[in-house]
């Protein structure tokens, strides 16, 4: 057996192998519900397999494919024009409705808080299926065009190969600025007075005073916010399910449902299994790099 | 703080990760059996259930609209009194339900017994190919199925062994019932409109004229699934296109074209529908129920679709609603979409084989027919519409009419197990002005040929 390495900086205590014991129990269903399956899947990922029958070996071929086939690279940006509307329109409207509800003292703010954070609480199933009856040819929201005026804008938003990705992104930025709002508040409530105080003393009005005091304090929340949302973003499935099932046209197929068709519809388990993979990778990688950008900014 | 993983120790998690992968990769997932099933001659078919001793058989099926429900429940426990050694156990699912967990379902070790699996390639098709469902033609043989259903019906059970082959071969199940898709009229409206029902296509088109200029919505359609698109689609290639092109193109036989002047034709034809407003406004982004719906409270002069409609139908319009074939084009010959209901199956791992076969030919006997058309279905044969009326009589002679002539032409998107999801997209496209009909062609005469690997 190997001596034990006794390095400087190394935990105290003797290390000994009987650690991974009280390890194991927790490393045995790590293993069994998360390791196993991604191993699976990775391995998958290297078959042409129906499912049913004998899958062949294509090596990185379902990888290329990734690259080079229009019908999986388009989902990809799809998934990247959701993160514009479940990311960044949230954390920008999030931002300034935080900046605005720090500042006033208003009665009943409990209240109006509860209200942006509810789309947060029911369920993305039944927030498709009303949206898809707001989004209805004949439904509310042309209501509301053509009783204004704007008949010439009424359009079936879900069934438009333009507009119906923006439709379900837009359902995003809904349900997420309530969680920005909420998280952004609390952040600011941490911020002592005395800063602000200090700001206004300089002569800040109050918008110099947000970005200058609010804002860099809630550089932490700001990263959670982004890495929950894209994350949403970049996994979206049940919004396109109920919503669209990624038409018109595959104008609204997202990787995650892309994993679905391929593997449970279209019977190409294989293509499906580097979907995931090639998924999974890429949110590892934004999570990763958001963190560290995060990290490095606060020290 | 956090210490960031040195570089020779995440190279070596790395490593690692990829050869477990490697290894875990080491065995090719799948089976590999042969295709094709266990087969059974005639000879040793065994039809006395009552001698087989208790036993337990695990159907799947997806006949949960009211109707259907009620008429396969009593079918399943006439069975078992005959049989009372015979547990049915019934497994209902919704139609995309099934569909989506029978493949895994049907490859574990207690896979159910008899399964209803759709016809086309990606389920029945791959089932036969994996070797998962058994070949009935020796039971077909011992029960007098060839009596039954009709040669078009059959085909649209068959498989050659290794799945490759669809509309010939061995025969992999048995429906309970037929289904057409048709025109589906408001016979007020029609009056209100003083046109006659339309039995030719030019009729027709000038019926579509005069109900778009009295600001009638003169064609249903909620499209926003993609399916029903097909379905309307193939109304209007059924006035174009020769049955016999059209049953080679749903079957995906090698050497048949898309790019003909006839589906030229066709696919113009609907896209000048869709221009001129013949269909609802907003169809892609409509659903389909609300659209037959809009259909039965007395919005729409007509709506194409499918006989399963009938019992909903009738159920809300009464005799107001009628059902035509769809009408005959320049050649004056017959063509329809339709086929059956999904076919009941019989799977390879089931113990009970024989009961099973048993069982399938219970649930499309003569007896059994009569209980689904009472229940306002369309049964797949021996339909008497002299006892029916109104719509169902309209549906049980097209039925009748369809078969007799052989005008009968399979779903088109049977043809690759990938033309489902690319017809869908491509009708929606071509419908919305989006795709030309020329391109919306030759995209699909792109998939069709590399499958078929005709080349063109």
């Amino acid at each position: 057996m190997a001596e034990p390495s006794r390095r400087t900086g190394a935990p105290p205590g003797e290390p000994r192998l009987v650690g991974y014991l009280y390890a194991l129990p927790a490393l045995l269903v790590f293993a069994a519900f998360l390791l196993w399956p991604i191993l699976r899947a990775v391995s998958l990922s290297f078959y042409e397999w129906d499912g049913l029958t004998q899958g062949t070996w294509v090596g990185l071929d379902n990888y290329l494919a990734v690259v080079s086939d229009p019908t999986l690279r388009a989902p990809f940006v799809h998934a990247l024009v959701l993160v514009l509307f479940f990311c960044v329109a949230p954390i920008g409207i999030g931002l300034a409705l935080a900046g605005l509800m720090s500042r006033v003292r208003l009665r009943g703010m409990a209240f109006f808080r509860t209200v942006i954070f509810l789309p947060q609480v029911v369920a993305t199933v039944v927030v498709g299926i009303a949206w898809s009856a707001i989004y209805a040819p004949q439904g509310p929201l042309n209501d509301v065009l053509s009783a204004v005026g704007l008949d010439g804008l009424a359009t079936a938003w879900l069934g438009d190969e333009v507009w119906a990705l923006p439709a379900v992104g837009l359902v995003g930025t809904w349900v997420f600025t309530g969680l920005c709002v909420v998280l952004f508040l609390a952040g600011l409530a941490k911020v002592p007075p005395a800063l602000y105080e200090a700001a206004r003393l300089d002569g800040a009005g109050p918008v110099r005073e947000f970005l200058a005091v609010g804002l860099p304090a809630l550089r932490g929340e700001i990263a959670v916010a982004a890495i929950l949302t894209i994350i949403a973003a970049l996994r979206t499935f049940d919004l396109v399910y109920v919503m669209t099932s990624g038409g018109p046209s595959n104008s609204t197929s997202v990787p995650s449902y892309e994993v679905y068709d391929r593997a449970f519809v279209e019977g190409e388990v294989g293509s499906a299994a580097t979907v995931a993979v090639v998924l999974t990778a890429l949110i590892l990688a934004v999570s990763i790099g958001i963190n560290r950008f995060a990290e490095r900014e606060v020290t | 703080m956090t210490v960031p993983l040195p570089r020779t120790r995440l190279l070596a998690v790395t490593a690692t990760a990829l050869l477990l992968a490697v290894t875990a990769s080491a065995c090719a997932p799948g089976s590999d059996d042969e295709g094709g099933g266990t087969d059974t001659a005639a000879a040793d078919v065994e039809t006395d259930v009552a001698a087989m001793g208790d036993l337990t058989l695990t159907v799947w099926d997806q006949e949960v609209r009211s109707g259907q429900d009620k008429q396969l429940d009593t079918l399943n426990a006439s069975f078992e009194n005959r049989y009372p050694n015979v547990t049915i156990e019934r497994v209902s699912r919704s139609f995309e339900d099934l569909n989506r967990t029978l493949r895994l379902a049907i490859n574990s070790d207690d896979a159910p017994d008899v399964v209803q699996a759709n016809n086309g390639r990606s389920i029945m098709g791959a089932f036969v190919e994996a070797g998962l469902l058994r070949p009935l033609d020796g039971y077909a043989e011992a029960y007098d199925w060839e009596e039954r259903f009709s040669e078009d019906v059959r085909a649209l059970s068959s498989y050659t062994e290794d799945g490759a082959t669809f509309g010939e071969g061995n025969l992999y199940g048995v429906p309970q019932t037929g289904e057409l898709v048709g025109l589906w009229y408001s016979k007020p409206k029609l009056d209100e409109l003083g046109i006659e029902m339309p039995r030719t296509t030019a009729d027709l088109e000038s019926a579509l004229q005069t109900a778009a200029r009295a600001g009638e919505v003169p064609i249903q359609l909620g499209n926003k699934e993609g399916w029903p698109g097909i379905h309307d689609f193939g109304f209007v290639q059924n006035q174009f296109v020769p049955a016999d092109e059209i049953r080679d193109l749903g079957f995906g036989v090698e050497g048949s074209s898309w790019t003909t002047p006839e589906n030229e034709q066709a696919a113009q034809t609907i896209s000048s529908w869709a221009d001129n407003g013949y269909f609802t406004d907003g169809f892609n982004g409509f659903d389909y129920d609300p659209a037959w719906q809009n259909f039965a409270k007395g919005e729409g002069v007509f709506v194409i679709a499918g006989t399963w409609l009938l019992a909903d139908l009738s159920a809300a319009m009464g005799d107001d609603v009628g059902f035509a074939l769809p009408p005959t084009g320049e050649s004056g010959e017959m063509a329809v979409t339709g086929g059956t209901g999904l076919p009941f199956a019989i799977t390879e791992s089931t113990e009970h084989a024989d009961a099973a076969a048993a069982y399938l030919d219970h649930i499309t006997s003569p007896e059994a027919m009569t209980d689904i058309e009472e229940a306002g279905n369309l049964p797949v044969y021996g339909a008497a519409s002299d006892t029916a009326d109104g719509p169902q009589a309209d549906v049980l002679d097209a039925w009748g009419a369809a078969n007799e002539q052989g005008a009968i032409v399979p779903y088109l998107d049977y043809a690759t197990p990938d033309f489902y999801d690319l017809l869908t997209a491509q009708v929606q496209d071509l419908l919305a002005g989006s795709q030309s009909p020329e391109d919306f062609l030759s995209t699909l005469e792109e998939e069709y040929t590399s499958f078929t690997g005709s080349g063109g």
